[in-house]
């Protein structure tokens, strides 16, 4: 388990409105900087600078694929972050429910 | 959705209620289970995990499937019983590595509640099998109480930036 410094360090990190918007787009899959700045009113030196915060909170990783640094949610920090958040089976089961809803509703049933 | 009744150090029980016909709901759970589940941080190979996938039958595999083609198991089908019971093995170690030994189990039964909406009841049961992890893996399946709770709307906000 993650100890509470870690804990702290990734909250002051989403605390910051940029930070958590450049968090969100690593969601969905890595990206590179440039692919992060893309559509945000945000430089890439900016990026960079989020992104080297959310890695020493251990909230991001970075791979390297070829000449590519790409960026991605670092599974450790994020699940420790969220199993002090939720329990891991009401976080699942509430994504299934919203999923069967959203079909539901869409089926008209 | 936590059960009420005294804890069983051995099993987390979830109840969940669903607005969607127990068909819909078994539905989602078993063949969509990839547009619903948490693949960026609840996966356990290497690669981007892409879907997850539940063999529709029993003896089947339930496994996740990687951006490169992989697979890495997570259990299999005990027992499908569509659109009410659903019985799986849980094969994954206390360091989230698979363990085709470990066997915990998983039961889900969906629960008409009049034509529309379904009474999910979810356990996760034999975490004896996690020996001295045990008590620290109930932790982690289940929620941390209020404080979680509390959190959580901290977590919504996040997400809704």
């Amino acid at each position: 388990m993650a100890t509470m410094i870690q804990i702290e360090r990734a909250l002051d990190a989403l605390g910051d409105p940029t930070r958590r918007a450049v968090f969100k787009r690593l969601r969905k899959g890595n990206r590179s900087v440039q692919e992060i700045a893309d559509g945000m009113e945000v430089s890439r030196p900016a990026v960079s600078q989020h992104l080297k915060v959310l890695k020493q909170a251990r909230l991001v990783l970075v791979r390297v694929e070829g000449t590519r640094r790409l960026y991605g949610v670092d599974p450790r920090g994020f699940e420790a972050l969220r199993d002090w958040l939720d329990g891991f089976w009401d976080e699942t089961l509430m994504a299934f429910k919203h999923e069967a809803e959203r079909e539901a509703a869409k089926e008209g049933r | 959705m936590t059960d009420q009744s005294m804890p069983d150090p051995n099993s987390v029980k979830k109840v969940v209620s669903v607005q969607a016909a127990p068909e819909i709901a078994w539905r989602i759970f078993t063949e969509k289970m990839g547009a619903w589940w948490p693949l960026t941080t609840y996966k356990i190979g290497k690669a981007n995990a892409v879907d997850a996938v539940l063999e529709p039958h029993v003896g089947g595999r339930w496994y996740e499937r990687g951006d490169d083609g992989s697979t890495c198991d997570w259990g299999r089908v005990l027992l499908w019983d569509p659109p009410s019971r659903l019985v799986l093995t849980w094969d994954i170690s206390a360091d989230w590595q698979p363990d085709p030994a470990l066997n915990t189990e998983i039961e889900v039964r969906f629960i008409a509640e009049g034509k529309t909406a379904t009474r999910v009841e979810f356990e996760h049961r034999r975490l004896d099998r996690y020996g001295a992890r045990r008590d620290e893996m109930r932790r982690v399946y289940d929620t941390e109480g209020d404080w979680g709770r509390l959190l959580a709307s901290f977590a919504r906000l996040a997400e809704g930036s």
